[in-house]
C-alpha cells in the first residue's frame, strides 16, 4: 500500500540502532497534530517489528511499511 | 496492572549499561514508567567526571566482542548515556542512586552526572517499584 498524502515530517533514522528509530519517532510525532503523517527511514533490521508493535500500543496508525534495499520506510498517521 | 518497570543497575561495563539504556528507552517509548536504581559499579559509571569514559566490557565479550562493539561505535551508535538522556526526554524515567553505594565510593550527589535525579535507600526503591516488574542488570 502506498500513501500519497504529503507527509508533515520525516525522521531520518538511517544508521541508528535499536531503539533510537522508535525514540526519535516518538519525540517527533509529539509536534504533529492528530491526523498528520510522519515518515520514518531506518536501517535497523528489527525496526519492522518494533514499529508494528509501537503503532499498535500507542494507537498511531501504521499505513505503510516497505523496504527498498537496506532502507525501511514507515508512514504513520498520528492518533 | 502496574505497568512500571524497575531496573536495578549493578554492572558498570559499557555493554551492560547500554543494554539497560536500550530497555529503558524502549519502555519509555510505549509509555511505561521506568525507575533506575544505580548500585555499585553502575553508580561509579554515572560519576560526572567519567560518564563518557571507556568502562570496558563484560568478561564474556572477549576480543571478538570488543571488535563488534567498536564497529558499532564507529558506525555511529549512540553511547548509553545519550540513549538514557533521550529516554528521559521521551517518557517518565527516574534515575536514583543507591545511598549505600554512594557511601561505598565516598561521593555526594554533586559528583554525579545530572542524569541522576537523586539518592534513595532500598526501601524507597521497593516502594517505587510497587507491583511492577523488576530487572537486575
Amino acid at each position: 500500500m502506498t500513501v500519497t498524502t504529503p507527509v508533515a515530517k520525516t525522521v531520518d533514522a538511517r544508521g541508528l540502532s535499536c531503539p533510537l528509530p522508535i525514540v526519535k519517532t516518538a519525540l517527533a510525532i509529539r509536534e504533529l497534530a492528530s491526523g498528520q503523517l510522519i515518515e520514518v527511514l531506518a536501517t535497523d533490521p528489527g525496526s519492522t517489528k518494533d514499529f508494528t508493535a509501537w503503532a499498535k500500543t500507542t494507537g498511531n496508525l501504521l499505513v505503510e511499511s516497505s523496504v527498498d534495499g537496506a532502507v525501511f520506510r514507515y508512514v504513520l498517521i498520528k492518533k | 496492572m502496574d505497568q512500571s518497570l524497575s531496573l536495578v543497575m549493578f554492572s558498570g561495563t559499557d555493554d551492560k549499561l547500554n543494554a539497560a539504556a536500550v530497555l529503558t528507552a524502549g519502555a519509555a517509548a510505549i509509555g511505561r514508567p521506568v525507575h533506575l536504581f544505580l548500585q555499585y559499579w553502575a553508580l561509579d559509571a554515572f560519576r560526572a567526571d567519567r560518564i563518557g569514559a571507556d568502562h570496558g566490557l563484560a568478561p564474556e565479550a572477549g576480543d571478538a566482542g570488543r571488535s563488534a562493539v567498536n564497529a558499532l561505535q564507529l558506525a555511529g551508535q549512540a553511547p548509553w548515556h545519550e540513549t538514557l538522556r533521550q529516554a528521559k526526554e521521551l517518557g517518565e524515567v527516574e534515575i536514583q542512586a543507591c545511598s549505600l553505594s554512594m557511601d561505598l565510593f565516598h561521593i555526594t550527589e554533586a559528583d554525579l552526572d545530572p542524569l541522576v535525579d537523586g539518592v534513595e535507600g532500598v526501601t524507597a526503591f521497593w516502594l517505587a517499584a510497587g507491583e511492577g516488574q523488576v530487572v537486575f542488570i
